[in-house]
């Protein structure tokens, strides 16, 4: 299945209850793959095409105060449009699962793949302060797990989660093995579950409001306070990451999504004319595994972070090594893709001989 | 009659609907928000669906709608408040979804939405409460204010040559074949109030009767964006804004 085909099917058997979208390459198979699958008939769930990403992402903000798992999907300008209805859902602590297969920018830039969307992933994208759970696809697999993980963390935390994959992992084809149906909440079940959801007030309770607005400055920073603790809370539970080669490596990778499959072979590479390389693939960029990066400072001598950008995500990968060891950057960008080559020559001529 | 012989229940001949808080409403005096609202309400009582509700609050004078109207709501980004009732009702068919909006919010920036939404036939009702200006903001020129009408932002008149002519919605929508119901009406005086009334009602049957988008405009006054006294600014919108903007009904289902 091509990595797109993979997470709209594994949507529907975690048990979603609407999709939301609007086309765009090189993301157009999830909406196609959802219309003509009919979830409608297998599982009741809702499938629309919406006028623009705009609507589309307000779609899913009324939905998700109704207390249903939803998602959108996009590609990068795409995705800047929906940053409006993202703040307001950080806001107003809905939860919703969103898809940036991203694709080569500035502008309309290209639809060949990019990591380039990377700060506006994790930094916010929106205005305001506020942070995403941010997930990143290294394979078709991980496309398909990631949605049900995506949909728990959602509901777990009250806030949207994006899954930033980009157009390498959304067209390639990979064999996939797929969970089970998961049946959809009724919407009594809803009820009983989520106290806050917009259902229609009963007698028995007051009535819900679904909105990110507080007029008095001391209720919006309250509310700002509860929203940082909850991403502290975040970043102390959620970070996921995999290494390779990791035990005895003295340079490291650091990279994610489809540049850390290009990084896998570069370590191969690189063992194979005696460098000790290594890699480290955050497999969530929010929470960022900082203290896992910090602490490999002791035995790496340096730290390579790959990236189809002109260097985003190396800031970061700066912020947790704190200066204990040299970091550099090396990318192709504008919708080139890196060989595995170019990285080893790369580790070579930045880290081991700069 | 003294107070104590009023408040017998016997005496009682009109009652605020549960279905508005007791918050004060943070209109100005004179505005008519406040009936749209509790006409509303009045309507959701009446029909007894107000359980079966949800409301969709827009950006502008009426952002705090939930303050006032005691059923469940949400609160939308400026404009696209179509959308999420888009959003709510495609996952809750059977039950009643509504928006309440400005005109700043439905014919500028929530154009797209509402033609769209309008034009797949959502089930829906939009209350679109139309004065001419954007009042929240302080008075700038909407896309309903009238030819040579000052605002803060048309401060000598609105200047059709370099700001375009008034935008009439309601007319538009009412030539999507989505749309089963689209009336224009006011509420400045009891006989409009009670028509006004009538056609919100008309618009939650046909909800319920799942026949598609039902549209109901209000004209209503804004005294302080447009710098008069509640009487004066009534006055003016009849001798304004009904030549323009015609009450009555505009369209209505097929029988």
């Amino acid at each position: 299945m091509k990595g797109n085909e993979a997470i709209a099917e594994a949507a529907i058997r975690a048990g979603a209850d609407a999709y939301f979208g609007y086309p765009i390459t090189p993301q157009s198979e999830v909406i196609e793959y959802l219309m003509a699958e009919k979830p409608h008939e297998r599982t009741g769930k809702v499938v629309l095409q919406a006028e623009s990403e705009v609507a589309a992402i307000n779609m899913v903000y009324g939905a998700a105060g109704a207390g249903k798992k939803v998602w959108t999907s996009s590609s990068s300008p795409g995705i800047s449009l929906k940053q409006e209805g993202i703040s307001y859902m950080a806001g107003a602590e809905l939860p919703c699962v969103v898809l940036n297969v991203v694709r080569g920018g500035p502008g309309l830039g290209t639809i060949q793949p990019s990591q380039a969307d990377y700060f506006q992933a994790v930094k916010g994208g929106g205005h305001g302060d506020y942070k995403l759970i941010v997930l990143a696809p290294a394979s078709v697999q991980e496309m398909a797990d990631h949605v049900g993980e995506a949909f728990d963390l959602a509901f777990k935390y009250l806030t949207p989660v994006l899954i930033l994959s980009d157009g390498v992992i959304g067209q390639m084809m990979e064999k996939v093995w797929l969970e089970e149906q998961q049946p959809r909440l009724s919407n009594e079940e809803i009820a009983e579950k989520y106290s806050w959801a917009t259902v229609g007030k009963t007698k028995n309770r007051e009535r819900n409001i679904i909105t990110s607005l507080r007029l008095k400055s001391d209720e919006m920073e309250a509310h700002n306070i509860v929203l940082q603790k909850k991403y502290k809370s975040i970043e102390e539970n959620e970070v996921r990451f995999e290494t390779f080669d990791c035990d005895d490596a003295e340079y490291l990778f650091v990279a994610y999504g489809s540049s850390a499959r290009i990084c896998q072979k570069a370590v191969q590479i690189a063992r194979a004319e005696g460098i000790k390389a290594g890699l480290l693939r955050p497999i969530t960029l929010f929470p960022f595994p900082k203290n896992e990066i910090n602490a490999l400072t002791s035995r790496v001598k340096g730290m390579l972070s790959v990236e189809m950008s002109s260097g985003q995500m190396v800031e970061d990968v700066k912020l947790a090594v704190n200066g204990k060891i040299k970091v550099e950057h090396f990318g192709r960008f504008g919708g080139i893709i890196p060989t595995p080559d170019e990285v080893v020559e790369a580790l070579e001529q930045k880290i081991i001989g700069g | 009659m003294d107070i104590k012989e009023i408040i017998k229940p016997e005496n009682l001949v009109y009652k605020k609907t549960e279905f508005m808080t007791d918050n004060p409403l943070s209109y100005c005096p004179g505005c008519g928000h406040g009936t749209a609202h509790r006409l509303t309400m009045e309507v959701l009582e009446e029909m007894e669906i107000a359980d079966q509700t949800i409301g969709v609050a827009p950006v502008g004078c009426s952002v705090l709608a939930y303050d006032f109207m005691n059923i469940d709501m949400q609160q939308a980004a400026h404009g696209r408040a179509p959308a999420v009732a888009t959003g709510i009702k495609r996952c809750y068919p059977d039950k009643f979804v509504f928006t309440y909006q400005g005109d700043g919010d439905l014919a500028a920036i929530g154009t797209a939405e509402t033609i769209h939404a309008c034009n797949r036939g959502e089930n829906i009702t939009i209350i679109f409460v139309n004065n001419g200006i954007y009042g929240m903001t302080g008075g700038q020129m909407a896309p309903t204010t009238l030819p040579g009408m000052r605002s803060s932002t048309s401060p000598y008149g609105r200047d059709i040559e370099s700001m375009g002519n008034p935008l009439k919605m309601t007319e538009l929508v009412a030539q999507l074949p989505g749309v089963s119901y689209v009336s224009r009406q006011a509420v400045h005086t009891p006989r409009h109030v009670r028509k006004a009334k009538k056609a919100i009602r008309q618009a939650f049957e046909l909800q319920k009767a799942k026949q598609g988008t039902t549209f109901v405009e209000i004209v209503s006054n804004c005294n302080s964006g447009w710098k008069m006294t509640p009487v004066q600014s009534n006055i003016w919108m009849e001798e304004n804004m009904f030549p323009y903007y015609p009450l009555g009904e505009i369209k209505t289902p097929e029988k």
